[in-house]
């Protein structure tokens, strides 16, 4: 089980609280399509994906972005399971959506950039420490059950 | 690799900031640091307490030397020989802990740039600092 002290679950509860799931959701799905391209391949029926402009402005995005956030909430509200928090989530992903489990990792490296540029100096050495420590729980738990 | 427009995105972030290389440098550092303690291993030389004197000194060395690659992105083989060469056969830093750099620093920008660092600039970025990190690896193997 995943260890975390008073102050680790402080700072990754202040961040959920501040946080606008939909305009991270978007953003942070957004950059994560047009910084690592290949990532496009797992939305082939999400409509026109053809450039920045296009992505960032795609609805059907916007509103996947937002599912992620509220499915990362999820683990937020479980802190002491995640594991088995996404224990259905996980197969989800292996075994209808196909997705390389290392994009995971992408997204979270996205997700962090986007609060980092929204948190300015807020967004400290601490919190940077404790929100990626968060993040890579999820993409272990999400990743736990590929065979 | 990088387009035309690409490339002048990265010089027009490296120029704005180089007045406040040393501090961004050394944020970037100190972020690796702490985020990836394994880092701090080769740095047991020097004082990396956040705001020493050696942290804003190396943090202004490695983000001037970023920003000067920038200028000629196709020839920086060449150009960073003598780091090159200096990271290989000397620091022998295991190559992966470049990427984990890389990725401080992205971060590093986005905290001081805020909406400013979008998407193309974090792309651009992201694949010049790929470019930059295969230099000091390179000589391994």
């Amino acid at each position: 089980m995943v260890e975390w002290t008073d102050s680790e679950r402080a700072i990754i509860t202040s961040i959920f609280s501040n946080l606008d799931y939909e305009e991270i959701g978007r953003k942070s799905l957004c950059r994560c399509l047009i910084v690592y391209p290949w990532t496009q391949r797992y939305f082939g029926g999400f409509g026109n994906l053809y450039n920045a402009e296009t992505i960032l402005c795609n609805p059907l995005i916007a509103a996947h972005g937002t599912k992620i956030l509220h499915g990362l909430d999820r683990a937020l509200k479980n802190m002491d399971d995640i594991k088995n928090t996404y224990a259905e989530l996980s197969p989800l992903h292996s075994d209808k959506l196909h997705v390389d489990p290392d994009n995971f990792r992408l997204l979270a490296d996205c997700l962090t950039v986007v609060i980092a540029a929204k948190m300015g100096p807020a967004f400290t050495v601490d919190t940077q420490v404790a929100w990626q420590k968060f993040l890579s729980v999820v993409v272990s738990a999400l990743g736990r059950q590929y065979h | 690799m990088l387009s035309k427009q690409e490339k002048e995105l990265i010089i027009e972030i490296w120029t704005r900031l180089t007045p406040l290389a040393d501090r961004i440098g050394a944020e970037a550092l100190l972020r690796m640091f702490t985020s990836y303690p394994g880092t701090k291993t080769y740095f047991s030389h020097l004082d990396i307490t956040p705001r020493s004197a050696h942290l804003l000194s190396h943090g202004q060395k490695i983000f001037l030397a970023l920003a000067e690659g920038s200028k000629d992105i196709a020839n920086l083989m060449t150009n960073l020989a003598p780091l090159q060469t200096y990271h290989a056969y000397q620091l022998r830093i295991q190559p992966n802990n470049f990427k984990l750099f890389s990725h401080c620093m992205i971060v590093t920008l986005a905290c001081f740039m805020g909406d400013r660092f979008t998407p193309s600039s974090h792309a651009a970025m992201d694949k010049y600092l790929s470019a930059f990190s295969a230099v000091p690896g390179e000589k391994f193997r």
